[in-house]
């Protein structure tokens, strides 16, 4: 960083008139914060976040992403978390190379905030969803020596009254998804799971639910998806948005959802059935 | 021969005083006073738009009076810092003690370098854990900085609107009291009764999770000051 970050007085790129994004200003102040080396492929040498799911429900967005990260063959943690609330009506998950992604997210988090201080209203959703593309794309020489950042992003729309999910990749591009999407080594598995179980109007401790479902196959499958470790109480981080704000449900009544899921497994460890003829599952 | 041009400092430095202290006084006020829970802002402002009171940081607030490019240009500054070290650092290591620092330095070279001084008065003013640890910094045009406490006033017409805070300011004051309090002054100040559409309000509310800053909308003032005309304070 160039410039003093607490100088005796405002430097002029502070007083400076302009943007409403820190992304720019800390660029204008001259800070770099990602610094590319080029030495190989990194993939297997730093952390990993691996599964989160999104999808809407009856108020909105739930968002939900497993506790394990990864580096090659080994469980680098156990607990991480890869779920943020982005400001007071959006939702950040992150799958990918972890200290990078968890970087952008705080990045993301204070540009949001900012956006909102200098400008004295909120951006809308889409602007949040755009500026993201932009802050993504400034990681493409990391993702190209297999540090990827692959976020996943989830809020209320209070224009149009509905939550909505949007995907991303390393190059920045933005999609919006409908209904529900998946990122991360397990997300093939939990889509399928969530294809089953996606109903529009799920209620929020049915869409809990569907959430836990999902990830519970994922980590069936993958190996870098850590299932919910009952023994140390460790659960998925479930966050929602709707048009109350962001809620992230706590451990307490995650546990309980778990327990149901966990026990119901017991009986048939391949998850709910649909309910079709040719015999019992 | 012609006589040299010359004016000494002291009518520099006064001139300049003079200047900035009248086009403060021509303005609109500003009050800001403590409350059971933290610190409420009330100002003069018909404008929706261009506000006079602003969020900085999760637990310190801004209010300024004067002129309005110049305090704007202050406010968003005072943002980027609080972003900037809260980014760079810790959210916890944002405090207002550091931020009236940089207010005082730029403020008082403005005012002895630029041929114009700033003709502004900021508050920025921080809560703590209780009553006790919210800090309030006054910062005049010259880069002065006051530790204040309970209530003060800004812009013109502070002696009409002092009156009124000393008479019924009081320790552990309600939100709605508070706001009632600050209402009264100010009317007292615009020689006439002030409604939710010629004020700006906001609060810093030392019992909200991250963010203690909270705009009063005008719903939420009319619901106040409506309730006080049914049972007026202090009588």
């Amino acid at each position: 960083m160039t410039s003093d970050p607490m100088p005796g007085r405002f430097a002029a790129a502070y007083l400076a008139p302009g943007t409403a994004s820190f992304a720019d200003f800390l660029t204008s102040t001259g800070y770099h914060g990602a610094v590319s080396a080029s030495v190989g492929d990194l993939s297997h040498s730093v952390p990993h976040g691996t599964t989160i799911v999104a999808f809407t429900y009856r108020d909105g967005v739930i968002m939900a992403g497993d506790r394990r990260a990864t580096m090659g063959n080994l469980i680098a943690q156990r607990d991480i978390e890869k779920v943020f609330p982005a400001d007071e009506h959006s939702v950040i998950g992150i799958a990918g190379a972890a200290g990078l992604a968890v970087e952008l997210v705080r990045l993301f988090q204070v540009e949001l905030e900012h956006y909102e201080k200098i400008e004295g209203v909120p951006l809308s959703l889409d602007g949040k969803a755009n500026r993201l593309a932009t802050l993504l794309r400034s990681n493409l020489g990391f993702a190209m020596q297999g540090l990827a950042v692959v976020p996943l992003f989830g809020g209320y729309d209070l224009h149009r009254a509905r939550g909505r999910i949007f995907s991303y990749d390393v190059t920045g591009g933005r999609y919006e998804e409908h209904e529900h999407f998946a990122v991360g080594s397990g997300s093939v598995f939990a889509r399928g799971s969530l294809k089953k179980l996606y109903r529009p109007q799920l209620s929020e401790t049915d869409a809990i639910t569907a959430a836990i479902e999902a990830l519970y196959d994922a980590a069936d499958d993958d190996s870098a998806t850590g299932g919910p470790d009952m023994n140390r109480r460790i659960f998925p981080v479930v966050a929602l948005a709707t048009a109350d704000g962001v809620t992230i449900i706590d451990t307490d009544r995650m546990g309980n959802a778990v327990d149901e899921v966990v026990a119901a497994r017991r009986t048939r460890p391949d998850g709910p059935a649909a309910n079709l003829s040719g015999g019992a599952p | 021969m012609s006589v040299p041009f010359y004016v000494s400092p002291e009518q520099i430095i006064k001139d300049k005083a003079d200047f900035a202290r009248k086009g403060i006084s021509r303005g609109r006020s500003v009050v800001v006073l403590q409350y059971a829970d933290g610190v409420i802002f009330v100002a003069e402002n018909p404008s929706r738009a261009l506000h006079k009171i602003s969020e900085i940081y999760d637990r310190i607030g801004f209010a300024a009076v004067g002129k309005y490019n110049e305090f704007e240009n202050l406010r968003v500054a005072g943002v980027r810092l609080a972003d900037m070290r809260g980014y760079a650092y810790d959210r916890l290591d944002v405090t207002g003690r550091s931020l009236a620092n940089a207010y005082a330095q730029t403020l008082g070279t403005i005012f002895t370098e630029a041929a114009k001084p700033y003709e502004v008065e900021i508050v920025v003013a921080e809560v703590g854990g209780t009553a006790d640890d919210d800090q309030i910094y006054r910062l005049t045009f010259d880069g002065s900085v006051a530790d204040e406490h309970s209530y003060l006033a800004m812009g013109g017409q502070t002696d009409a609107i002092l009156e009124v805070l000393e008479a019924q300011w009081r320790e552990g004051l309600e939100l709605a009291e508070g706001v009632r309090v600050g209402v009264a002054a100010l009317s007292a100040g615009a020689d006439r009764a002030l409604d939710a559409a010629d004020l700006e309000a906001a609060v810093l509310d030392r019992t909200r999770p991250r963010r203690a800053f909270r705009r009063l909308g005008p719903a939420d003032l009319t619901e106040i000051l409506v309730a006080s005309s049914a049972s007026p304070p202090g009588d």
